[in-house]
Formats: C-alpha cells, structure tokens, sequence
C-alpha cells in the first residue's frame, strides 16, 4: 500500500512530470520562470491549488455527478477550480496576509491553467480513491515546482549566452525546455528498479 | 465593411497574428497533440469547432453578459462547446477520443479561446467573430500541422501512418518525444521569425500575459511585468 502511494507520488514528480513530460501547465512554466524566487512561488502556489482543487473535485465527482452526470465533469470542474483559486485568495488575504502576500499574487493566474484541471481529470481517468488522489497531485505538484526551480536556474544562464538573433526570446527558451526534458528522461525507470524486486 | 476587409479577418489569424507561431498561445496541446499528424490534425478541427461556436455566442450575447463577471461566463460557454465536441467524437470517433485524451476536455483552458472571446468577440459582431473564429482556428490548425508533420517524418518515418520507406533507417524517434517537442516548436518560431524579420507589421510578442486570459481575472495588462515588480518589492 505505502510502495504503491509512494510509486504514484515518485511517478507524478520524476516521470509523468505534467510540464516536461506531458505539457500541461506550459503557460506559467514559460512565463514565470525568470527568477528563481518567482518560479518557487508559481510552484508552491500551483501545488497548493492543485491540491485543494483535488480535494474539492474528487467528492464532487464521486458523491454528485456518479454515475448519472458524469458529461457534466468539464463545466463543474472548471468552475468549481476557478470559484476555488478566488475562495482561497479572499480566505488568504483576510487570515494569514503574509501567504496571500507571497503568493497571491500568482493565484488569479492559475485559474486558467491547464495542470489544475488536467491533474482533477487524470485523477477521474485514472480511478483513484480519494487517497491516491491526493498522493498523485501531491506528485504532480511537486514535479511542477521542481519542473520550474530547475528550469529558472537554467534560464538565469540564458539570458547571458549570445543566441542567433532569430533565436533570441521564445525559440532559445524552447530549446532549453527540450534539453531540460531530455535530461528528465533519465529518471524513468529508476522508480521502478529503486521500489521494484 | 467591405468584402477585402472581412478576409482580412480570416487571413490575419492564419499568417499575421498566428496564435500559435506569433502570439505564442496555446502551447500546451500545440506540444502535446503533434506527435502525429492525425491526432494533430483532429486537435486543431476539435478547437477551430469550439472557437467558431464560442465566438459566435459570446458575440451575439455580449451586450447581455454584465462585464463583472464576463470571464466565468466565457468559461462556461466554451466548456458547454467542449462537452458536446468530447460526447460527439466519443460516439463517432472513439479512436480520436482515445488518442486526444485528456488533451481535449483541456480545450476548455487553452488560451487562444478564451484569449479571443475576451480581445475580439465581446468587441465585435457575431459575423465579425465567427470569421476571427475561422482564421484563428486555421491558423492554429496550419501551426499544428506543419509541427505534427516535422515531427512525424523525422521523428518517426511516417506521414498521418504511411510510412515513408527510404527514411525509415534514419528516424530520430525522441522528436516523437517530449523533448522533440520542444526542439521542433523552439526551431519552427526561429524560422517564422527570420522569415518575418524585415517585415513590418508583424507583432512580435514574447511570453507574456497579454494574450492571457488570465490577465483580464489579475486586472493587470501585463501581469507579468507587474508581478516581476511586485515580488522584487516583496524580496
């Protein structure tokens, strides 16, 4: 059970990696990831989001929509995520100023980012119980945040290289991305051979 | 208006303001979709369909939606359209249902659709919009397919699966990969934009909010730019 949870969390972070292996989430992921302190606070906030959206969406579907609505899941998702990232803005800014202050500025943003809804349909897709859900978006999460860490430290050099003109902005950042996810498969398989046996 | 300006209309979402090689918009199934040309091709008819039918509606109802909650309202429409392209293929084309996955309930958040609704359709009437709608979709359409079409015949020797038999020992299968995907659109931009280089007239754009969108939801034109300022301020 716990080989398994970890699997589903290790899988989400290293291997399924929704930015570098799946493109989900490559608005933010290309867009906020000049600095590192930006970059780590998408990614927390992202998680955060992720995660709450999860844990709103996994009952809504299972308790509501099952078996009868379930062409609803799109509109119902959709709106139940971005009511939420507006929710958890106006809970943040009232209770703890400090976090809405760090990372309220990135909530609007995630609305309409396809890793949230993407990671809640996966999660459907995939028959998790409630449990593995979490656990999955957890992974998803933390692969984002690492997705994008790494990828700031990698674009931080960029700036500095002297690319072809016609290069220059989008295309050499497009690169790099492929570099950075052909480095990512390394890991696949190491999951497996680490917990495997 | 005349007739030159309406395909003025069309042919500025296919070359001009391309969505996906000028504005850089819609990424995510610009990169994921293009590992053959079918599944690419069926990507771009999918969004085209609900870009046409999302821009009509939310012309023709835009003095009716107040402007305070205008993007829920998008959401909504766009999401209805997506539901009815997903239950379509899934009873006509499984195959297609199967093959876009995920990718294509995602049509619902993919920023050229709600970008357009939010710059052009709420501005402009319902014949305006619906060829906005046309142009866009074939722009994105064409992007997705030349990308689908680089990728497959290198990536994997075949076009939309017929193999192609004297390429088919020198194949570099990780463009059919995540990385190839990446690869190819990064070259594909470079190339559109040294061919549009000392062309005037032709919006150059980086990776920013302004054709999010998001931006409308932050309030910010350029939320990027004011994000960057505020966490420097935070730090």
């Amino acid at each position: 059970m716990l080989k398994e949870l970890i699997l589903i969390l290790m899988g989400g972070v290293l291997i399924n990696n929704y930015v570098l292996q799946q493109f989900l989430g490559i608005c933010p992921f290309l867009g906020v990831s000049k600095k590192v302190n930006q970059a780590t606070g998408m990614g927390i906030a992202v998680t955060f989001v992720m995660l709450v959206a999860t844990a709103a969406t996994w009952p809504i579907y299972h308790y509501i929509l099952a078996p009868d609505y379930t062409y609803l899941q799109i509109i119902v998702f959709i709106l139940v995520i971005a009511s939420l990232v507006q929710f958890v803005e106006i809970i943040l800014k009232k209770f703890i100023p400090s976090l809405h202050k760090s990372l309220g500025i990135y909530l609007p943003l995630i609305t309409t980012n396809c890793a949230v809804l993407g990671v809640t349909l996966n999660n459907i897709t995939a028959e998790y119980n409630f449990l593995e859900s979490m656990i999955s978006t957890l992974g998803v999460g933390l692969g984002f945040l690492l997705a994008m860490v790494l990828f700031a430290g990698v674009r931080s050099r960029i700036e500095n290289c002297p690319a072809p003109k016609c290069f220059k902005g989008v295309p050499i950042t497009l690169v790099a991305a492929s570099i950075v996810a052909l480095a990512f498969f390394g890991f696949s398989g190491v999951v497996e051979n680490l917990l495997g046996a | 208006m005349t007739k030159e300006n309406k395909l003025m209309i069309i042919l500025r979402g296919i070359i001009m303001e391309n969505p996906v090689l000028i504005l850089v918009l819609g990424t995510c199934p610009t990169l994921a979709t293009t590992t053959s040309v079918i599944s690419a091709f069926s990507m771009g008819i999918a969004a085209t369909i609900v870009l046409i039918c999302s821009n009509v509606v939310i012309s023709a109802l835009r003095k009716i939606i107040p402007d305070s909650v205008r993007i829920p309202c998008y959401i909504v429409i766009i999401a209805a359209f997506v539901t009815a392209v997903q239950m379509l293929l899934q009873a006509f084309l499984p195959d297609i249902y199967k093959m876009l996955g995920v990718y294509l309930a995602l049509i619902v958040v993919n920023c050229i659709i709600l970008g357009r609704a939010e710059m052009y359709a709420n501005k402009n009437t319902v014949l305006d919009s619906a060829l906005d709608g046309v142009g866009m979709g074939l722009g994105f359409l064409l992007a997705l397919i030349i990308m689908a079409t680089l990728r497959e015949v290198i990536g994997n020797a075949t076009f939309a699966g017929i193999e192609i038999p004297f390429l088919a020992d020198y194949k570099i299968p990780v463009l059919t990969q995540a990385p190839g995907g990446f690869l190819v659109y990064g070259i594909v931009i470079a190339v559109m934009n040294k061919l549009t280089e000392k062309k005037g007239g032709v919006k150059r754009k980086s990776f920013s909010c302004e054709g999010c969108p998001s931006s409308a939801t932050c309030n910010k034109s350029t939320c990027s730019n004011t994000s960057n300022k505020e966490v420097e301020e935070n730090a």
